[in-house]
């Protein structure tokens, strides 16, 4: 027997072992997460269960009608050049999202490096993509509403994909919304170096620490995830 | 943070040991390098899942494909980007197993439509 799997296998059994001490020592179970990381997962879990429910019942709509369900691939096509492009519309907003995620996980990097201009800057360009994403999110809802799409009916097929539609991805342009006010205020917040100063927010009167961007990081993440299981279960299959 | 640490000294000190919280001052501070390479590869997956539209692949390979890269692109956010695979193993499995009981009504929904589905089939479509 080697040494290397022994090591391994014993670090995996002290994981154990402390996961079953985290959890019966009579205090906080969450040892390396403060509460305000606590309560953001257990916020973003609830949410899971929230889109959980309207994606399953989007599945439970497509399955049961009788009516051939429209094709998103050409829905959401759009003309570039004269030339017809599948679901490009959706590529864009993908990509876009995923770069927010990325300004966003640097901009966390750098509020605890203390680099403060350059955790705000990073941050405001993730509102930017976010709001680009909500931008192109409403092109592409009144191209739809244009073409007859409604909640009850729609001239493509299924009259249940125009509810499944509106429901998702309006929850999901939501969020994001609701993402890029709390991104800017707390950019707002980093860059005047309030978390340095210990200065006390206006809502809670507490006193923030530079953690608040990794629960911000943690719910704009979050937003990113849910679009990815849209994008693979709405829109391409 | 001394009150959390007291505690755990008692039994085996292995035990001790495992429940020591990670110091925390430093917050989740990761290479740059890293994210780069997480963001590149999720630009990759992105446009493997779109290309499988692209190519206008169908049936089982379809449904493989787009799982697979949105299990990947969804492992990736939650480890790297949501730091999950640098938190205690308490925090990982109270967040990561509850999810899992959606399977149980996406299945429980799945046989339910499946059964509308031919219901309406055989009401509404056999005699037009």
């Amino acid at each position: 027997m080697t040494a290397e799997p022994t090591t391994s296998d014993q670090t995996q059994t002290s994981k154990l072992l402390g996961m079953f001490s985290d959890w019966s020592s009579d205090q906080r179970s969450f040892k390396s997460a403060s509460w305000g990381k606590a309560m953001m997962w257990i916020f973003l879990v609830s949410d899971t269960f929230v889109f959980s429910c309207f994606l399953i019942s989007y599945m439970t709509v497509r399955m049961s009608t009788t009516v051939e369900w429209p094709h998103p691939s050409e829905i959401f096509a759009l003309d570039i050049g004269g030339k017809k492009i599948p679901l490009i519309l959706i590529a864009i907003m993908t990509f876009d999202l995923i770069t927010s995620s990325g300004t966003m996980a640097m901009a966390v990097n750098f509020a605890y490096a203390r680099e403060r201009r350059k955790a705000a800057l990073l941050m405001l360009a993730t509102a930017f993509f976010g709001a680009a994403f909500v931008g192109m999110q409403a092109f592409e809802w009144s191209k739809l509403i244009h073409e007859g799409v409604r909640p009850w009916g729609n001239p493509f097929g299924a009259a249940q994909f125009g509810s499944s539609f509106f429901m998702i991805t309006g929850f999901h342009g939501f969020h994001v919304s609701v993402g890029v006010i709390f991104l800017l205020l707390i950019a707002r917040a980093v860059w005047r170096g309030d978390y340095d100063t210990a200065k006390r927010g206006f809502f809670t009167a507490r006193k923030g620490r530079y953690e608040i961007v990794e629960i911000m990081g943690l719910y704009w993440h979050f937003v990113d995830l849910v679009w990815v299981f849209i994008f693979a279960f709405f829109y391409l299959w | 943070m001394t009150a959390t640490t007291d505690n755990t000294t008692h039994g085996p000190a292995h035990i001790a040991a495992a429940a020591r919280p990670a110091a925390q001052a430093h917050g989740q501070q990761h290479p740059i390098k890293l994210y780069l390479l997480v963001w590149a590869l999720l630009f990759v997956l992105s446009a493997c899942s779109y290309l499988v539209d692209y190519f206008d692949f169908q049936g089982l390979l379809r449904w493989f494909l787009i799982v697979v890269f949105m299990l990947l692109k969804a492992g990736l956010i939650v480890a790297v980007f949501m730091h999950m695979a640098w938190e205690r193993l308490a925090l990982v499995v109270a967040i990561l197993l509850p999810p899992l009981a959606v399977l149980v009504l996406m299945a429980m929904m799945a046989w339910e439509g499946d059964y509308t589905n031919y219901l309406r089939h055989f009401f509404f479509m056999a005699h037009s």
